[in-house]
């Protein structure tokens, strides 16, 4: 066993166990987007990123990808892990607005502004696919080529795949392609921050408290009293 | 992509199965089946690297994917001759995009792209290391310093009409030399046959199972070859001492087409390798070396 402090708590956990899952043992939230249970850790999208080690010589690591070490000091949501993955959002957001999943981790971390120019991709290249194809349906169908910006995702001379079983999973487990953001304004960069309006529920007398999947339902509890 | 199709009916599958059968024994010799592939096609045709991908139990997205990463592959065939801009910082400042726009306008490519007769293939890089030459165009490994826009068409030209179609006799980079046969040194001068106006290198060859002669130009940075009977561009031969009858063994293989190079003392002391494949021009002369020299000098 390995013991080490996660936010001034002394946590053991068993070799190997990476720093994200053993800060989610506890409970600490960390945002993700390219770690996915059952596939391996990648460390592409940098959202995991917590603050290791002492005051002047800390330093970020990937959480998903850093296995505990003995004496540890971990901090999840230090001012500098904040702003690092507030950056890290934002450039996430420039490269891909239509996702719903990365304007929803946006507006949870109260992002109201977009430094940057917008590129309307279609992938965020966190290997999510690639990783599900190759792991978990054993087809390795669809792969990495070129590199640096020319970077994307596809089957080789993207000609229709003989391996490919056409399982859909790549879709499935893709963040920026399965939801698409319906933001009302779709030349503003950061949608209506739908994640942090009040549900619909709590507005309309006529719903009952089981319209969302919270239940109790803290917002509309709320505003009931 | 235009004669992708053309090309792709023109490969040899066993050249391929002779390539992977030379690599089967170093685990993760991907990049050097590769390279092997690309020496000998000047690119990485599509059914190459289904080929590979097959024979070596690689998925075919790991194959496209180390051949799309590394600049040095290419998946289009390339011209005959690679002209190669440099856009590094320093010649940047000294004028290369307009050197850039220049070769285009001349070549009637943009850059990246090979021309239609297949002829020349427009590449830019991004620093050479040579930024004290600034700017600096290289064409077929020939560097060109300092061009300016009005040198343009003439190193095209020059490109054109080869650089191996040197000045004999007034090009100082010319000489002759005398080569032996490294098992019993008897020079290999045969007087009986004049190759660019001196006596000729006469070896006995094995190609194709059939025997012959070939003789070779004792000019170093001649390129002039006669044989009987004709060799086809792109065979590979096996040299034969014609006095002593031993065969020459191969000491490296061909840095340019991975076929063997066989080492052959130079009168006045070093050696010579030379390429075995008809048609490649890639030797290396080392003067330097310790080796006695033979004693029929």
């Amino acid at each position: 066993m390995i013991t080490l402090k996660i936010n001034g708590l002394t946590v053991s956990v068993e070799k190997g166990t990476t720093l994200l899952e053993a800060a989610q043992f506890l409970g600490f939230p960390i945002p993700t987007l390219c770690h996915m249970e059952g596939l391996s850790p990648y460390g592409a999208c940098r959202l995991c990123v917590v603050e290791i080690g002492e005051a002047p010589k800390s330093r970020l690591v990937t959480s998903c990808t850093y296995p505990a070490e003995e004496g540890l000091t971990v901090r999840t949501a230090s001012t500098r892990v904040l702003k690092a993955r507030k950056m890290v959002l934002e450039l996430l957001l420039a490269s891909c607005p239509q996702s719903k999943v990365i304007q929803d981790l946006a507006s949870a971390h109260g992002i109201r502004q977009q430094r940057f120019k917008q590129e309307h991709d279609d992938c965020i290249l966190c290997g999510r696919c690639v990783r599900m194809c190759e792991e978990q349906m054993m087809a390795k169908a669809i792969g990495f080529r070129s590199r640096g910006e020319n970077r994307s995702i596809g089957t080789p001379f993207d000609a229709k795949s003989e391996v490919c079983r056409q399982c859909g999973g790549c879709i499935y487990v893709c963040p920026a392609c399965q939801l698409r953001c319906t933001y009302t304004e779709p030349d503003k960069a950061i949608c209506g921050g739908c994640a942090n309006l009040t549900p619909p529920c709590a507005e309309k007398e006529q719903f009952d408290d089981m319209m969302c999947y919270m239940n109790p339902c803290v917002a509309c509890e709320i505003k009931k009293d | 992509m235009q004669n992708k199709a053309t090309v792709n009916s023109t490969i040899d599958t066993q050249n391929i199965q002779a390539i992977l059968e030379k690599h089967a024994a170093d685990k993760g010799g991907l990049i050097s089946i590769l390279e092997a592939i690309q020496a000998q096609y000047g690119y990485l045709p599509e059914q190459a690297l289904r080929i590979v991908s097959k024979q070596t139990g690689r998925s075919l997205v790991d194959v496209y994917g180390v051949a799309t990463f590394y600049r040095f592959f290419s998946l289009q065939p390339k011209g005959r001759h690679l002209v190669c801009s440099c856009l590094g910082t320093a010649c940047h400042v000294r004028g290369a995009p307009r050197i850039v726009d220049e070769l285009e306008q001349q070549l009637g490519i943009k850059a990246g792209q090979t021309t239609e007769d297949m002829e020349f293939t427009l590449e830019t890089v991004n620093c050479l290391g040579a930024c004290a030459l600034g700017p600096v165009v290289v064409i077929d490994g020939h560097y060109f310093s300092k061009v300016g826009k009005s040198k343009v068409k003439q190193i095209l030209e020059q490109a054109r009409q080869g650089f191996d179609a040197a000045d004999i006799g007034n090009d100082e980079r010319i000489f002759p030399i005398d080569v032996a046969c490294p098992a019993c040194q008897h020079s290999f001068r045969d007087e009986t046959l004049k190759l660019d106006g001196y006596p000729s290198l006469k070896l006995d060859v094995a190609v194709n199972g059939g025997r012959g002669w070939v003789r070779l130009s004792t000019l170093y940075g001649s390129s002039t070859v006669c044989s009987e009977p004709e060799i086809p561009e792109g065979d590979v031969v096996e040299f034969i001492c014609p006095h002593c009858r031993s065969q020459i063994q191969a000491v490296s293989d061909c840095p340019r087409c991975q076929a063997p190079m066989i080492r052959l003392p130079v009168g006045g002391g070093g050696t010579i390798q030379i390429c075995t494949r008809r048609g490649c021009k890639q030797h290396l002369l080392d003067l330097s070396s310790s080796q006695e020299s033979p004693d029929w000098l």
